[in-house]
């Protein structure tokens, strides 16, 4: 049994091979020919092609590991993580390389129908090469999809931690998503560096947007808001709903030593009291001198 | 060996940690300090650390420490411009120091000690005479 027979044969039928190949995507029900053209396709499908004879031509069908396949496995590197990118699904881009086999086997069949035996280690060893190399696509489209996943949380972290300055001396933090130890350290670090730069003696931590709070996530409260009293200033929690509040009583978190407030308003109206400001309605008397020109 | 200096400002006691605490400082420090209190009858201690940039839980005790014996003496302690970095290590180490008063800076931890120990700043004297003469008039 010669396996570089099997390898000049794909040689030989190359033209072939691609036609049914093409034919078999472009039949696939699941072909997205709206995130991808045909003439890209027919480009990539052809350069993978050109790339596995190059690797089978001197009869290694076995380990697509070794230095011959480099070139395929770029090849099939660079379209699995594009096509993540592109948001195919994984069926799709599996069936990519799954099709290939298909049409491979089709021109065995046609070549050698009348030795059996032949044919059936062929198959065998097309089947053992491409299920590797399907194997090898799908890690490398979970890893693309992981990496995008990975941007988009990064992304997220840096945007949702806003310190804001509600007034001379009060910051506010909104927090929005669910707190966890990573997070907590990020919106910890900008907090105390934000204190810090404006001296500010009182810090809110708004924590309506935190859709459920555990021990954990107290956990984390409670380090923020002891990290922010060694610093010097004050720190009120605010905007705790009632199941919010209702959990933290059922988990038998002690929050006795945090001033905890309803609303922001509220907490802001403590802050102000704290610094002994006073926010009151300007007596303009502007409704009275509309009456009295009218 | 080194010394970190106590300064005496009025009624209350002033350290500037400008150095990395080393074990034995830490130890001295807290040592001198105490027996500097006694001394003077200081109200108030005030420790400013906003050069240190490292702690540890020891520094982390002695500063309690401190307080602590203060209290005792009737003295108030306060810790100024901790360093965020640092205010995160204390937390994670554990180390809340209860009982320590904290303030940003040390013009804010002046106005903090004279507030804890009921003492009046020197603009607030200077307030309460030119007042005195309005109240004559009446």
């Amino acid at each position: 049994m010669n396996t570089k027979q099997t390898a000049q044969l794909l040689k030989k039928q190359k033209k072939t091979i691609l036609e049914s190949w093409m034919k078999h995507q472009l039949a696939d029900e699941a072909l997205r020919d709206d995130l991808i053209s045909n003439d890209d396709l027919r480009r990539q499908s052809e350069e993978l092609l050109n790339g596995i004879i190059t690797a089978t031509e001197k009869g290694n069908f076995d380990n697509v590991y070794s230095s011959e396949y480099d070139l395929v496995n770029d090849v099939l590197n660079d379209i699995s993580i594009t096509r993540a990118r592109q948001g195919f699904s994984p069926r799709e881009v599996t069936m990519y390389v799954l099709s290939l086999k298909q049409a491979i086997i089709e021109v065995m069949i046609k070549e050698h129908k009348d030795q059996p035996e032949l044919l059936f280690t062929e198959i065998q060893m097309t089947n053992k090469l491409l299920d590797n190399l399907s194997i090898l696509t799908f890690e490398t489209y979970l890893k693309g999809r992981e990496e995008v996943i990975l941007r988009q949380t990064d992304e997220i972290n840096e945007i949702s931690t806003p310190v804001i300055r509600v007034w001379d001396g009060i910051l506010a933090l909104p927090i929005i998503g669910t707190l966890d130890s990573q997070r907590t350290q990020i919106v910890m670090e900008n907090l105390l560096q934000e204190i810090v730069n404006t001296g500010s003696n009182i810090a809110i931590l708004d924590i309506s947007g935190v859709p459920a709070v555990d021990s954990l996530v107290a956990q984390h409260l409670i380090k923020t808001v002891s990290a922010t009293r060694l610093m010097g200033a004050e720190c009120i929690i605010s905007g705790i709903r009632a199941e919010i509040a209702q959990t933290i009583v059922h988990l038998g978190i002690d929050l006795s030593s945090i001033k905890t407030k309803a609303s922001l308003a509220s907490a802001l109206q403590l802050a102000f009291t704290m610094l002994s400001l006073e926010v009151k309605k300007k007596n303009t008397g502007n409704i009275q001198n509309s009456r009295l020109i009218r | 060996m080194d010394r970190i200096p106590i300064l005496k400002m009025g009624p209350f006691l002033l350290v500037t940690i400008q150095v990395d605490l080393y074990d034995r400082l830490a130890l001295s420090l807290e040592n001198d300090l105490i027996n500097m209190v006694s001394k003077t009858g200081a109200r108030g201690v005030l420790i400013d650390i906003s050069a240190v940039n490292i702690v540890d839980s020891f520094m982390g005790r002695i500063l309690g420490n401190i307080a602590s014996m203060s209290r005792i003496m009737d003295a108030e302690t306060v810790v100024v411009g901790m360093q965020p970095a640092v205010a995160i290590t204390l937390v994670e180490l554990g180390l809340t120091l209860q009982g320590v008063h904290t303030a940003l800076n040390v013009e804010k931890g002046m106005d903090l000690l004279y507030d804890k120990s009921d003492l009046l700043t020197d603009e607030q004297n200077n307030q309460e005479d030119t007042e005195e003469p309005d109240d004559y008039n009446d």
